[in-house]
């Protein structure tokens, strides 16, 4: 889908670095394992190292900013609400986990600033920082079609990965049908905007999702009966036209973020818990 | 020999219908032989496709009898899967079909799901696509690029990188606009030739298929086969009209002016029809016999669109300084290839996009800021298929919903709404749901739910797609019936008989210009321009020009009138 993609930022962009010649399977699976590393461990030195490689990556995937300011605001707007949310909600969690209580300051009620809640919740920003670019990265550097490919390449059922696939082919042509079918109803009087009750745009809602549904009900049969004409569905597996062999980068990478989730493990061990503790 | 396809008393019957969709079917086809089968839509002609391909019995249950065998071998014994190596299949539904994300992909769809490895995928794949004219170039586009002739041209790639016997078109010209088609019809004729395949194509659309050579023709009607002769003998008979077919223009004028058409004619194809000197003198003199059609009486002005400017949200295209005007109570059809500008025209004409720079005005008053709804309440707009339009599971309250909108008393709306149900045709159904409707009613029922706001214009977007000529003709007749009490309707198409038939003045759009304002048998008669709007010449020009009569256009028009008076 060189062309014709979605606008959002999180579309693929055609480049030639070396994140984007990594196979998509042994990208998913980098994303995974520097993912599952992070979630498990609050050690601020392991955080820091896999914040580091997954900026390193973004980097060197040349991920174009301005094309993903919009993504980024809306991830760095998910991160602030989070960390505000958690400290409303669990303002002594710090305390309760690292056992000690260092008073910064007070600011109303129940609501102190300790030295362990302001070090536990920057760890899980640390958390975020690590994982949100290696999401992005992996869309951005991931032709759609490869990642139906990749998905089957570790272990998803062919028939589930394709409809990644179908979802990325026809979510355009939905899209276009419901511009088109709202237009058509808007002409009948159906007001969506927002100077009418919310019932009404509720009402005229539905009698845009009613045809909607429909005609894609008629279209899935259609694609069904064609896709079946094709074979799909003969094999227990089946091969992909866009897939890559591995090559020796490819299982590098694997072995390396595989090994980040043994130094996750092997931290919790040496520290007695997933988190690392400086307060005793 | 033994035939590739046989069926012996066959006999089919959906499970959720009353009477068997196919009904003693005995027919027979040889390895390399290329094979019409036409029928009205309900003919069973669709059913057969599925029965070859295996969609019947797999994945449509039924009960059957008799025997139905493709290369030998009875097709309850074999699965979809087994069936798809010897049966290739294109569906009608250009876009639907297209699973990939590029082409590459698509066409690869095949060997990927039977294992191939990646390796031998790529030159089989640029085999297939280069047998179906899809260049290198064209294997990363995605099918968003693509236009609906080329996406038909990688389905047929698609089946084509597969060993395949058979090549089975379930009608290919559907959804394609008639210059695309009449490529659609070469290229078959080509891959034959060059690969000497069975190929078996279903529609009813025959003068379009008959651009090319066809060794048989197999009629069906009402689940049976009444008819199966080579083509140049089929078309010296009645039997087209008497099964609800159209019958090739060119024919119908020799049989007019009194000629009695035989194999002799060379019937099958207008580029080899053979007439005697008497003959072509025959239907010279009939032409001048014939009183001129009458010209249009000018009337009062609806409509003004002048110097329009817009450019699309993608920014990528225009339309630019177009200015026409259309008058009260006529038909006018646009068209123009794909990506033109007609829909677009509609439109902004509705309201739907605003323009960059113009006037709309509709009886003299300027419309152009006006809301949607309000130009609804004169300009009404029907969009091609009938399902994107319904939203009411009852017909009545369907009708009544623009009005409802309005906010207007349920006296009136009841009055209004049965008035308007009366004029289409659906008084008796009105309490009826609308799942019960055939696909031609559920237009009507789309029709009525804008023609109940008492617009002065309609809009239809392809209002005969997909119908054939029984249910064509019942649209545009209704279509005509309402522009006599007033309406003036504008229709956006590619059906060239319509335009012939029913829509005297067409309106070309090419490249986001309007390129000519013009009599539609003028445009049909002209291979230029007729090129330029994707359409193609009327086989009425050339046997016009057979019969060295010099004005094609006026011999267009004679004949047209002339088959209304008739009927």
């Amino acid at each position: 889908m060189r062309a014709g993609g979605t606008k959002t930022g999180l579309s693929y962009i055609d480049k030639n670095t070396p994140v984007h010649r990594l196979t998509g399977a042994s990208k998913l699976l980098m994303v995974l394992f520097l993912s599952l590393s992070a979630m498990i461990t609050f050690d601020t030195r392991l955080l820091a190292i896999i914040v580091v490689l997954s900026f390193i990556l973004f980097v060197v995937s040349r991920v174009p900013l301005r094309e993903m300011k919009m993504i980024a605001g809306f991830l760095v707007f998910i991160l602030a609400m989070n960390t505000i949310i958690t400290y409303l909600f669990a303002p002594e969690e710090g305390v309760r986990i690292y056992g000690t209580r260092t008073e910064i300051f007070h600011i109303i009620g129940r609501y102190y600033i300790t030295q362990e809640q302001l070090f536990y919740q920057f760890n899980q920003t640390l958390k975020y920082l690590a994982i949100l670019p290696l999401a992005l990265i992996f869309f951005v550097t991931t032709e759609p079609s490869e990642f139906a490919a990749s998905l089957n390449k570790i272990g998803v059922n062919y028939k589930i990965a394709y409809s990644v696939t179908l979802a990325l082919r026809y979510i355009p042509t939905v899209m276009r049908e419901y511009r088109e079918i709202s237009q058509a109803q808007q002409a009948r009087g159906v007001d969506l905007s927002k100077n009418v009750k919310i019932t009404t745009r509720v009402r005229g809602m539905v009698s845009i999702m009613f045809p909607l549904i429909i005609t894609s009900i008629d279209r899935i049969d259609r694609i069904a009966n064609a896709m079946e004409l094709r074979s799909f569905g003969k094999n227990k597996t089946r091969t992909w036209y866009q897939s890559r062999p591995f090559k020796k980068v490819d299982y590098f990478v694997i072995t390396l973020s595989a090994l980040l989730i043994v130094a996750a493990i092997v931290m919790g061990i040496i520290n007695g818990g997933r988190f690392l503790n400086p307060f005793v | 020999m033994q035939p590739i396809i046989s069926f012996e008393n066959f006999t089919f019957q959906y499970r959720a219908q009353k009477e068997p969709s196919l009904a003693d079917i005995n027919l027979s086809i040889n390895q390399g032989e290329k094979v019409l089968i036409a029928g009205a839509s309900g003919s069973g002609k669709s059913t057969l496709a599925n029965c070859i391909n295996g969609l019947i019995p797999f994945n449509h249950k039924g009960t059957a009898s008799g025997s139905c065998k493709v290369n030998g071998v009875d097709t309850s014994k074999l699965s979809v899967f087994e069936l798809s190596k010897i049966v290739g299949t294109v569906l009608q539904d250009t876009d639907g079909q297209f699973v990939g994300l590029t082409a590459g992909e698509d066409i690869a769809f095949s060997l990927e799901n039977n294992c191939l490895p990646k390796e031998e995928m790529l030159p089989q794949v640029k085999t297939a696509a280069c047998k179906t004219g899809i260049g290198d170039a064209f294997l990363d586009t995605s099918p968003f690029d693509l236009s609906g002739g080329q996406k038909q041209r990688v389905s047929m790639a698609g089946i084509l990188v597969d060993d395949i016997q058979i090549l089975l078109f379930d009608e290919p010209l559907a959804s394609l606009d008639p210059s695309t088609g009449k490529n659609t019809i070469a290229l078959i004729d080509k891959i034959r030739h060059d690969t000497s395949k069975t190929v078996i194509i279903i529609e009813h659309r025959l003068e379009d298929v008959l651009y090319r050579d066809v060794d048989r023709v197999v009629i069906m009607h009402d689940g049976r086969i009444v008819s199966d002769m080579p083509t140049a003998k089929l078309l010296s008979g009645s039997l087209l009209r008497e099964h609800g077919l159209r019958e090739p223009l060119y024919i119908s004028a020799m049989r007019y002016a009194g000629i009695a058409p035989a194999e002799e004619h060379k019937l099958a194809r207008i580029d080899q029809l053979t007439l005697s000197q008497g003959d072509k003198a025959t239907i010279k003199n009939w032409y001048q016999n014939l009183p001129p059609a009458e010209a249009e009486q000018n009337q009062q002005e609806l409509l003004r669109v002048s110097n329009l400017n817009f450019t699309y949200p993608s920014k990528d295209r225009t339309l630019q300084n177009i200015s026409f005007t259309i008058t009260r109570g006529e038909m006018t059809a646009i068209v123009g290839t794909n990506g033109a500008g007609k829909s677009t025209m509609a439109k902004l004409i509705c309201g739907f996009e605003q323009l960059d720079s113009g006037k709309i005005e509709l009886f003299g008053q300027d419309i152009t800021e006006e809301t949607i709804f309000n130009r609804a309440k004169h300009i009404g707009y029907v969009m091609q298929n009938p399902n994107q339009m319904i939203c009411k599971p009852m017909i009545f309250d369907e009708v009544a919903l623009g009005l409802v909108n309005q906010g207007i008393d349920e006296a009136e709306i009841k009055q209004r709404v049965e008035a308007t149900l009366e004029i289409c045709g659906l008084h008796p159904f009105r309490n009826w749901p609308v799942s019960a409707l055939s696909y031609g009613q559920k237009k009507r029922v789309t029709i009525a739910s804008v023609l109940v706001m008492n617009p002065e214009i309609i809009i239809l977007d392809e209002p005969t797609a997909g119908q054939d000529y029984r249910h064509y003709t019942e649209i545009m007749e209704f279509l005509k019936a309402l522009q006599a009490k007033g309406v003036t309707v504008l229709l956006i198409t590619h059906d060239m008989h319509l335009m012939l038939e029913y829509a005297p003045r067409a309106l070309v759009f090419s490249g986001g210009n309007l390129v000519a304002d013009l009599p539609s048998a003028t445009l049909l008669c002209d291979p230029v321009l007729s090129e330029k709007a994707s359409l193609k010449e009327t086989s009425l020009f050339h046997l016009a020009a057979e019969c060295e009569i010099d004005d094609p256009a006026a011999f267009t028009r004679c004949f047209i009138e002339y088959e209304r008076a008739k009927s």
